[in-house]
């Protein structure tokens, strides 16, 4: 007989925060893989290094704290994927190192831990590298060229936004991800395999990527931009599905959800045409990021039988 | 249809081809005086006296309170606080059998020459309160306050919690009696419409339950409702949602809306209190889960758990606990020694969980808003109790929570949102 005396209920679903990052790290797979095959085995070394740097500083962090260790969660392995998918392919491994430091230790720990923090953590530390290491974070390289100096090239949203005299890649090379650009971003075709894993899960639902996608969509056939490249260049695929579906990070409500991915579309959008870079799906997101207490305290839903 | 709920594995199969056994007369009862929702009944015997079946033992002690019978015949043997299968304690009177059945005399009515008002006092008299778990006493309900219409009664047969059988079994066996409760309760109330709500894993029953409406003693319309398999389907207020697509307003009751909703069981006790003059002594339940042989039992009112589990060869071996009622809203009790009251539906016998002993953190999935019937944020009000912050939960919709389960359930994080829920509001009332 047990000596423990549980609240109800006394029976639960099989579904662990374990199971979710394990799913979630499932259907990053297939991206993984494609991102080896375009920009060789270097990309590797970049996944793991990221990976050991957040699962490290994570446990620092715990040590240092006297908390729980709770690592095997796989939150941190999550979060090293996705810091190295949007880092250049050839991207040198110390500023991988420091960037999983920083995505773990200030963005994620510092705030709290699993379920408090703030920002992406990976989109974060993208964004201090960024501004850290402006010319290592922005060489991008020609796929299926193997070698560690490879030839650089130009991302397709940079050659339409500064109209320079460089051959954009066709759609259909766009879809598959022989482009250049962030090691995690370019194939459409894998990336969307594992967000459709994650939606029959039920891990992730639709009402963010489906609307952030569409809002940029819509915006863009109003400005006749080029709607194929607005949506499959960049990082929006990957941000729409993995990114700013994040738990910690976006809204608990399905109105804002809803409100939450029109929000990075539009953002984004901006940023792309009126302002200075040519992506901004890392800054839409971390800006939609901060809004998120405020969204959720204004589309808590009606009580049942609350007044109308 | 109720938005919100889980949808979860029933187990009824376990206990639901079992037909409903007389459980013996114990040797000894144990009867509390504090079995209903509202005050504990007062005691009106001593030790020392003898008793038989039916017979007064606790009067009744304001409106919301209600009368406690004896369920057996024998000698008072002590008065004294008692654990209760909801982990309280009660003033509970000890009857010794004497193995004489020896019952009060029976008045056989004819409850067509009734009038409303003596009907409610017979349930009064009897002791009626809801056999569905909450136990508020019956003769309320049926007062319908000034200036409010009662337009429906419905007969509460979802029995959404897994693993119980007993208003499945009472509504296949006795569906006479129960049709014929039905008509006393509109006759009371003069309502002349009246809804079944049964889920639809059950469906059997219709033709059962249509034979029984054929023959009616005063004119009624009586409509069986399919309903789908949802927790928490059989909630009063998700009942009255998804049957008549009516909200009962927040604080309100199901009157407010011109419903008065009764369980089967209710329904039996009262055509039994009135047609045959039998007072509510007994109640049928369900003993199974982790039990060798599960049953429906017709069990007298103090009978002690310990012994329907060692007749249903439960064995409490470690990793095993007890849960008295259903798995979601159930309560575990530590030690079986406690009687059966009114209000316990059922006995399961269930594997210790691997539920993690230090509190994980909220990853904020939303889940738990997603499933909650009553369209409130469990996750924000856990993280609110978390750190104590129960100011912020009054705001968050706290007390309209009906504690059904469906957030701890669904939470991946398996983090005790219904435990964070309870405490907060304890913690308010305290104030």
């Amino acid at each position: 007989m047990s000596n423990k005396i549980y609240c109800s209920p006394h029976i639960h679903s099989a579904e662990t925060t374990g199971k979710i990052m394990f799913y979630v790290i499932v259907s990053l797979i297939p991206a993984i893989l494609g991102s080896i095959y375009f920009f060789g085995f270097y990309v590797l070394k970049v996944i793991l290094v990221s990976i050991i740097s957040c699962v490290l500083s994570e446990l620092l962090f715990k040590i240092l704290m006297k908390r729980e260790i709770r690592i095997y969660d796989g939150s941190a392995v999550i979060t090293g994927i996705l810091f190295a998918f949007v880092l250049p392919p050839r991207i040198p491994l110390w500023i991988v190192a420091i960037g999983g430091f920083l995505a773990i230790f200030l963005v994620k720990e510092l705030f709290g831990g699993l379920g408090f923090n703030i920002f992406n953590p990976a989109l974060t530390a993208r964004a201090i590298l960024l501004a850290s290491y402006p010319v290592e974070m922005t060489k991008f390289t020609k796929p299926f060229n193997y070698n560690i100096d490879a030839i650089t090239s130009a991302t397709p949203l940079f050659i339409i936004k500064e109209k320079i005299n460089e051959q954009l890649p066709s759609l259909w090379q766009m879809f598959i991800g022989n482009r250049s650009g962030c090691i995690g971003e370019t194939s459409v075709l894998l990336l969307l395999i594992g967000a459709i894993f994650l939606l029959y899960k039920r891990v992730i639902t639709w009402h963010i990527p489906i609307l952030y996608i569409l809002t940029v969509a819509i915006l863009s056939l109003f400005t006749k931009e080029n709607l194929g490249y607005q949506i499959m260049g960049g990082g929006i695929v990957l941000g729409a599905f993995f990114m700013a579906t994040d738990y910690v990070t976006s809204p608990i409500t399905k109105k804002g959800k809803i409100i939450f991915g029109i929000g990075c579309g539009i953002i984004t959008f901006l940023i792309r045409k009126v302002g200075g870079y040519p992506e901004g799906v890392c800054y839409s997101i971390l800006f939609m990021n901060t809004l998120v207490p405020l969204i959720n305290r204004y589309t808590l839903p009606k009580k049942f039988g609350g007044k109308r | 249809m109720f938005k919100g709920g889980v949808k979860l594995l029933d187990f009824k199969s376990l206990s639901k081809d079992e037909e409903i056994k007389d459980f013996k007369e114990p040797d000894k009862v144990v009867i509390p005086l504090s079995q209903h929702t509202g005050a504990p009944a007062k005691p009106v015997v001593k030790k020392g006296d003898y008793v038989v079946k039916g017979q007064v033992i606790g009067e009744i002690n304001g409106f919301i309170s209600s009368y406690i019978h004896s369920s057996i015949s024998g000698k008072v043997v002590d008065i004294l606080p008692w654990n209760l299968p909801t982990n309280r304690k009660s003033l509970s009177i000890v009857i010794e059998n004497d193995g004489q059945k020896k019952g009060i005399e029976k008045n056989q009515r004819n409850w067509l020459n009734l009038e409303s008002s003596e009907i409610i006092n017979i349930v009064r008299e009897s002791g009626i309160v809801g056999l569905g778990g909450a136990a508020f006493p019956t003769h309320v309900k049926l007062t319908i306050p000034e200036g409010k219409k009662a337009e429906f009664i419905i007969i509460n047969g979802c029995e959404c919690e897994p693993f119980l059988t007993c208003d499945y079994r009472v509504l296949k066996e006795y569906t006479d009696e129960v049709i014929e409760g039905i008509q006393i309760i509109c006759k009371a109330t003069n309502v002349k419409k009246v809804f079944i709500g049964i889920e639809h894993n059950k469906i059997d029953l219709i033709p059962i339950l249509n034979n029984a409406i054929k023959n009616l003693k005063i004119y009624l319309e009586i409509e069986i409702k399919i309903l789908p398999e949802k927790y928490p389907q059989g909630s009063e207020k998700h009942l009255i949602k998804s049957i008549l697509n009516r909200e009962v307003p927040s604080g309100g009751l199901p009157i407010d809306v011109g419903c008065i909703v009764f369980n089967v069981q209710t329904t039996l006790a009262i055509k039994r209190a009135v047609c045959d003059g039998m007072p509510l002594t007994e109640r049928i339940l369900t003993c199974t889960g982790l039990v060798e042989k599960p049953n429906n039992l017709k069990v007298k009112i103090g009978t002690l758990i310990s012994e329907i589990l060692k007749f249903c060869e439960g064995k409490i071996n470690s990793g095993r606990k007890i849960v008295i009622g259903g798995p979601m809203m159930g309560i575990q009790i530590p030690n079986p020694d406690v009687p059966v009251i009114k209000g316990t539906t059922g006995i399961l016998l269930l594997p210790e969980e691997d539920i993690p002993e230090k509190i994980q953190p909220c990853i904020r999935c939303g889940k738990c808003l997603e499933v909650c019937p009553m369209f409130l944020a469990p996750s924000e009000i856990g993280r609110y109790v978390e750190f104590e912050r129960f100011d912020k939960c009054e705001n968050l919709n706290v007390f309209d929570c009906i504690e059904c389960g469906c957030c701890s359930y669904i939470c991946p994080a398996k983090r005790p949102l219904v435990d964070f829920i309870k405490y907060a509001k304890f913690k308010f009332k305290k104030k």
